[in-house]
């Protein structure tokens, strides 16, 4: 499997990227060798070998659904690059 | 001679005979980090003024009861949060990110009453292995100025070489503690998943990400440990186990103990003078009484192409959330929401950050995700699997930290995937999810050589008791770089 500078237009769309024809060369060559090098994982057979997506032998955690105070306002705004009426601001959604 | 090459128990002692204060520790770090520091560039900022002002608070109340670290200068990574102390991640897209809450550990810390006295430098967003992915500032090695100081928790490693702090704070995702502590001359703990809480850690790769301490010897390190382990509700990966005392652990007595020698550690690859280091540490451990064998890790050769598909996969997911909207800088002018996305990302992140989104994107979408994430999750279960076997017949597993000592900066640049090779003794490890720390054992051309102690999950204290016995049978840890 070899990648064009189309696929990696494509997945820099898909990443929220935009990438200067320069980035796109580059990446196009550079994502290439270390796929091409991923590829030795086709060498060995995982027929029937469980997936470790995480190695702590643990899954849903659960706690009480209890109510609990959230930050205040100006702290969560503090960051924003654009705040409004207490809320963070965007360019319009809907044309 | 340095404050800091002072034991934490006599500089303890001496706090309490008031034969030294917080204030004269602080000044200290303060002066040594402003005689070095533009020559290392470890720190992105620092904590100066609030650093003397609680030391000269702590002094004022002398505290009845002292935290485990009272009054020890401390430096933190720039991937940990802290309030009121800007965290950029060593990424221009949070170059003006001034966090609202502490992490755990943060909070961990000011329990155990050390003193913050800034945030380090590091590869941008914890992805790379020399520092050279900052986007502020290159950190140097402080054994030789030309070269690197390993990553991505360069600053963290380089600051404590280099006397600045006592000891600081890192994270590990692919050995990001352990190399650079090696490549530095100290000693660089990476706990089990799962012991340190992450909240507060901002996210690179979740099932691998772990905070952890990089300290001048063994001692401190079990010291910092037992300051920040711990479980966290906050953090749902947060195991709930008992922490036992670490200090208690550190007997001198290795007797018996079973050492596999991880044989692809040193194949091919390794250079000869750190394979020759790593084999007289060996000479050491059997002098203790431990007894020692080859063991292999089969699937050792998989596992650099296993973590960059998983840990890229990973982070082109936990990156989505830099978008310009709630925090970070935004780009100017936006047409519209998609493009405000786009540039802001893309005038926030640097190549190494744009390459790992792209190839987490690639394996994650339509198409391709059986071929490529499935499958490296299948390939992690067999590397897990290498570890579970080995430690049936063995206490510890060593090997190097790294296949050589710190390059020279500017050399691996523009080669991605040379770059990548550096770290194939310690993403297994990650992988596996295992304890490991890295300690001094010797020089290659006058530059540090770490030697890598693996452990069973959530036994650190057999990795420290058997760092510790080495530490007290050689001299390594107090060699210091000339600066």
């Amino acid at each position: 499997m070899s990648i064009t500078a189309k696929d990696v237009e494509h997945v820099a769309n898909l990443a929220r990227l935009t990438l200067t024809d320069e980035e796109k060369e580059q990446f196009t060559g550079q994502l290439n060798a270390i796929l091409k090098y991923a590829e030795k994982l086709n060498g060995l057979d995982t027929t029937g070998v469980e997936p470790t997506s995480h190695v702590l032998p643990m899954s849903n955690v659960m706690r009480e659904d209890a109510p609990r105070s959230s930050l205040p306002i100006e702290k969560v705004l503090r960051n924003a690059p654009e705040a409004e009426d207490d809320q963070f601001k965007v360019p319009a959604v809907l044309e | 001679m340095s404050l800091f090459n002072l034991r934490l128990s006599e500089v303890h002692d001496r706090l309490h005979h008031k034969d030294l204060s917080v204030r004269e520790l602080v000044e200290a770090s303060a002066a040594r980090i402003a005689e070095t520091d533009g020559k290392i560039g470890a720190f992105l900022a620092l904590n100066e003024e609030g650093a003397l002002a609680q030391a000269s608070a702590m002094d004022a109340s002398g505290a009845a009861e002292r935290g485990l670290l009272y009054g020890l200068p401390a430096g933190i990574k720039d991937n940990i949060v802290t309030e009121g102390l800007r965290t950029t991640c060593a990424s221009r897209f949070l170059a003006n990110y001034d966090p609202i809450y502490d992490a755990t550990v943060v909070e961990k810390l000011k329990t155990a009453q050390s003193v913050t006295m800034g945030k380090l430098n590091m590869d941008e967003f914890a992805m790379g292995g020399s520092n050279e992915n900052s986007a502020y500032q290159l950190t140097r090695n402080p054994w030789d100025t030309d070269r690197v100081p390993g990553g991505s928790s360069g600053g963290s490693a380089a600051s404590v070489a280099a006397g600045q702090v006592y000891f600081s704070l890192g994270s590990d995702t692919g050995g990001s503690i352990r190399q650079p502590a090696a490549y530095c001359g100290i000693v660089g703990l990476k706990p089990t998943y799962g012991l340190v809480s992450r909240y507060g850690l901002v996210a690179f790769a979740s099932s691998l990400d772990q905070i952890g301490p990089l300290t001048k010897n063994v001692e401190d390190s079990a010291y910092v440990l037992q300051a920040i382990a711990g479980h966290d509700k906050r953090d749902t990966t947060s195991a709930n186990v008992e922490i036992p005392d670490y200090t208690a652990s550190l007997t001198g007595d290795i007797k018996g103990l079973r050492i596999g020698v991880a044989k692809e550690y040193l194949g091919e690859g390794i250079d000869p003078q750190v394979k020759a280091r790593v084999m007289e540490a060996l000479k050491t451990f059997e002098s203790l009484g431990a007894v020692w064998e080859e063991v292999s890790l089969p699937h050792t050769d998989y596992a650099i192409a296993t973590y960059y598909l998983l840990a890229s996969s990973e982070a082109s997911s936990n990156l989505a959330r830099f978008d310009g909207v709630r925090y970070g800088v935004r780009a100017e002018d936006p047409a519209n929401l998609l493009d405000l996305y786009k540039r802001s990302r893309s005038e926030g992140f640097g190549p190494e950050v744009k390459r790992r989104i792209m190839l987490g994107t690639y394996a994650l979408s339509s198409g391709y995700y059986d071929a490529y994430y499935k499958k490296a999750q299948q390939v992690r279960t067999l590397i897990k699997r290498d570890f579970d076997q080995a430690f049936e017949r063995f206490d510890l597993i060593v090997g190097p930290t790294a296949p050589t000592t710190a390059f020279r900066i500017g050399e691996q640049v523009g080669d991605p995937l040379t770059m990548y090779l550096n770290d194939i003794c310690t993403i297994p490890v990650s992988l596996a999810g295992v304890p490991a720390i890295s300690v001094p054992c010797g020089l290659a051309d006058g530059l540090p050589v770490g030697l890598q102690i693996i452990g069973k999950p959530f036994d650190e204290s057999t990795v420290l008791r058997a760092a510790h016995a080495f530490e007290g049978m050689t001299e390594f840890h107090k060699l210091r770089p000339a600066l």
